[in-house]
């Protein structure tokens, strides 16, 4: 790790744990802004990593931008970071400059459509889509839509949209959007290969999301360990039980497997945005989602079950973020899909990321 | 959480060429029929004359010093070499433990004279060794050994025995575990030794232990009092358990602890790849996921220990996790593919199928039960 990188790590732990407390998490549930937390992360430059400085970036590399994640997931800062960075990661690699503004993304999925028509000075938008995360609170969209000549990807201002509240089980934004007929500036639409541009879009999203389960999963090791030492039944803390020993290592080992996994990814993101890396990761992660999740709630019993604690910040977090940008199927489809180009006994070939260069031999 | 953080290795492209000539070698072999591969080679699989071509090409004692007749090469090649033998289901059994822990408890506690007396013979892949721990009374509670040496001119008379021994029948040495001095009720880990055992020596009796398929691994070693010399051993009087305990992360952080079912699932993709059964494939992609996250986690062990890093925590979260996976490797090949498991068919898939089910027991016991590791996990994360 780069010593810029552990200056990003410190200045953000220190931004989230004053600014992404317990109370502005669940007032962003309440439907308030988490306003402070995000123009910290402005003001130390912390929204445009990973953009070259002549796009309006702050330059660093990917690894530092998903630090960050990392601990946007752990402390469940609750803001469009995400979304944001990887809108802008899409808007770079297309040589487009990119602002401090908040924006988030259309996933485009089968409840999103949008259709641009031209008009005499730009174009003119309308369709809709569900599932915007944190569309209330955004300046901007990010949206694919289909032309006459095509398919494109453009910003909306999100100030001419209709938005339709909604969230998912953590109480995060999740809003309905609509648009009909809005001004779209000619220079913000952009032609594209759509397929490269969603794979991308589905091969980030898995990433990010992974990176932020991770640091969600080492928050919920942090509370089951403090719970055990502190908590005390049958006048002994409850650590000290075997039953909820076998319960700790599963859990530290779910943890120590999603770390990895997501460090793994990060590392073979910067060579490959398109590495069964990431597809590995997701599925690991996602699968130490629901295990740390059910363990956790087990092991605080009732009172983790309740709105007072926090264990829900990252448990009910960790339910709609395992299902978000791509589940166990999805991302083994990725995998079968590479499976099947094998040849005979070649999946350790695969698993070492070594081909055989020898000739086969029959088993 | 810092007890949990593991570096991400990654390995070098000169390492693509050793890679390269063990597969080549491996190849080879399987073409002169000198192996069939199988599951859990690494316990069942015994070949004096694999171990012995695999030491003339330098691949047994590997990070040893060259007067020792090693080839001071980094645990992450020996690592490499490890993991595509076991891949393979290559025959290994023979020289395993001497290669993995007595040489280098040799390297780390022994005499000159041990040094180089056992290692060179290790690294040509002619001595095997056993390892002495578990006891009819002693199982999960190590500490409760009872097996005993008492000091005599020039050296040490030991009584006891030892259980579930692998391989005593071939091997030529244990390191045996033993009490030195009587027990003190206080501190149960003091007072023990680590003596080197020639299971050729006069009062030690061999028995065999079938496991429940009939098949030979298992062994009772009886010692009547079998002389010791002195110089036979291994460290400091009384220190034999910390000496014992310090080599753990390297028994249960390695490759063996998740790859002894890879022949099978690798046979499993053959198969359905052929077949063109997606659905199949996912459920091999789940595990290909879980492997390949245990595996990067165990090359980053590795080298922490290399670096001397205490591990014994996340190389316990290794083995747990790893074993947990080779068992569960053979509940989802017979759930995607309609086999009749069989140790006498001539399937490939049906025998591994069998060879996975019928050792699958011993996947989480040997090396410490999940119960044992999990406390040591649990406590482990704990204390910081």
């Amino acid at each position: 790790m780069s010593e810029i990188q552990e200056m990003i790590i410190e200045t953000t732990e220190k931004i989230m744990q004053k600014y992404s407390t317990k109370e502005v998490i669940n007032s962003a549930e309440e439907g308030q802004w988490a306003g402070n937390l995000w123009n910290q992360l402005v003001n130390n430059g912390m929204i445009t990593v990973a953009i070259p400085e002549e796009l309006g970036g702050n330059g660093g590399d990917h690894s530092d931008a998903l630090c960050i994640l990392r601990l946007a997931g752990k402390y469940a800062a609750p803001i469009p970071i995400a979304e944001t960075y990887m809108a802008n990661w899409i808007l770079s690699r297309l040589g487009i400059s990119v602002s401090e503004e908040i924006v988030t993304i259309s996933y485009p999925d089968d409840s999103q459509s949008f259709v641009l028509n031209k008009t005499d000075d730009g174009w003119s938008i309308s369709g809709r889509a569900k599932n915007v995360p944190w569309a209330r609170y955004a300046n901007k969209m990010l949206v694919f839509g289909k032309t006459t000549e095509g398919d494109v990807l453009t910003t909306v201002n999100l100030d001419y949209a209709q938005i339709k509240n909604n969230m998912n089980l953590a109480g995060e934004a999740r809003d309905e959007v609509s648009v009909d007929n809005v001004y779209v500036e000619d220079s913000t639409v952009i032609h594209i290969d759509k397929d490269e541009q969603l794979n991308y879009l589905f091969f980030a999203g898995g990433l990010t999301r992974s990176v932020m389960m991770a640091g969600a999963l080492e928050s919920i090791l942090d509370i089951v360990i403090n719970h055990t030492s502190e908590r005390a039944q049958f006048g002994k803390p409850l650590h000290r039980f075997q039953a909820i020993q076998q319960q700790l290592a599963l859990l530290t080992g779910e943890t120590a497997a999603a770390s990895m996994a997501a460090n793994c990814a990060i590392k073979s993101f910067e060579t490959n945005p398109f590495s069964k890396e990431i597809a590995l990761a997701k599925i690991r992660v996602n699968e130490a989602a629901g295990t740390s999740c059910k363990i956790a709630h087990q092991v605080l019993a009732a009172i983790g079950f309740t709105y007072e604690h926090t264990l829900h910040h990252n448990t009910r977090r960790l339910w709609s973020w395992r299902d978000e940008n791509g589940t166990e199927r999805d991302w083994q489809q990725i995998v079968t899909a590479e499976l099947m180009k094998l040849d005979k006994n070649e999946l350790w070939s695969l698993m070492t990321n070594v081909k055989n260069t020898l000739k086969k031999v029959e088993q | 959480m810092k007890a949990i953080r593991i570096p991400i290795i990654e390995l070098p492209k000169e390492s693509e060429e050793l890679r390269d000539e063990i597969r080549q070698f491996i190849s080879e072999e399987r073409e002169k029929g000198t192996f069939e591969p199988k599951c859990d080679s690494w316990l069942s699989g015994y070949s004096p004359d694999l171990s012995k071509k695999m030491g003339e090409r330098g691949w047994i004692g590997m990070t040893w010093p060259a007067k020792y007749g090693g080839q001071e090469r980094s645990s992450i090649e020996r690592y490499i070499v490890t993991e595509e033998f076991l891949a393979a289901g290559a025959p290994v059994a023979g020289h395993w433990i001497a290669d993995r822990q007595s040489g280098p408890l040799f390297l780390k506690f022994g005499t000159e004279e041990q040094k180089m007396f056992f290692l060179p013979k290790i690294a040509k892949g002619e001595c095997y060794f056993s390892i002495g721990l578990s006891e009819p009374n002693a199982g999960s509670d190590l500490a409760a050994i009872k097996s005993r040496a008492v000091k005599v001119d020039k050296g040490w008379i030991l009584n006891g025995s030892k259980i579930w021994t692998s391989g005593a029948h071939f091997s030529h040495y244990m390191i045996t575990l033993c009490r030195t001095s009587t027990q003190d009720p206080n501190n149960r880990h003091a007072f023990m030794s680590q003596l080197v055992v020639d299971l050729s020596s006069s009062g030690v009796t061999i028995r065999p232990i079938q496991l429940m398929t009939g098949e030979h691994h298992f062994n009772e070693v009886f010692f009547d009092d079998v002389f010791i010399p002195d110089e036979m051993v291994v460290g400091e009087i009384g220190n034999g358990w910390n000496q014992g305990m310090a080599e753990l992360a390297y028994e249960r952080s390695g490759p063996e602890r998740f790859l002894s079912t890879f022949p099978l699932l690798n046979e499993l993709t053959n198969i359905l790849v052929e077949q063109g059964d997606k659905n199949g494939l996912n459920q091999v992609s789940t595990v290909v996921s879980r492997l390949w996250t245990l595996r990067n986690m165990s090359l980053g062990i590795a080298q922490l220990l290399e670096e001397g890093v205490p591990s014994n925590t996340i190389a316990s979260l290794v083995k747990d996790m790893g074993t947990k996976l080779e068992q569960e490797m053979a509940e989802i090949a017979r759930l995607v593919v309609n086999v009749t498991p069989s140790l006498q068919s001539d399937s490939l898939i049906e025998r591994f199928m069998a060879q996975s089910i019928l050792h699958s027991p011993g996947f989480t016991l040997r090396g410490g039960t999940t119960e044992i590791l999990r406390g040591i996990v649990a406590k482990g994360v704990i204390q910081k």
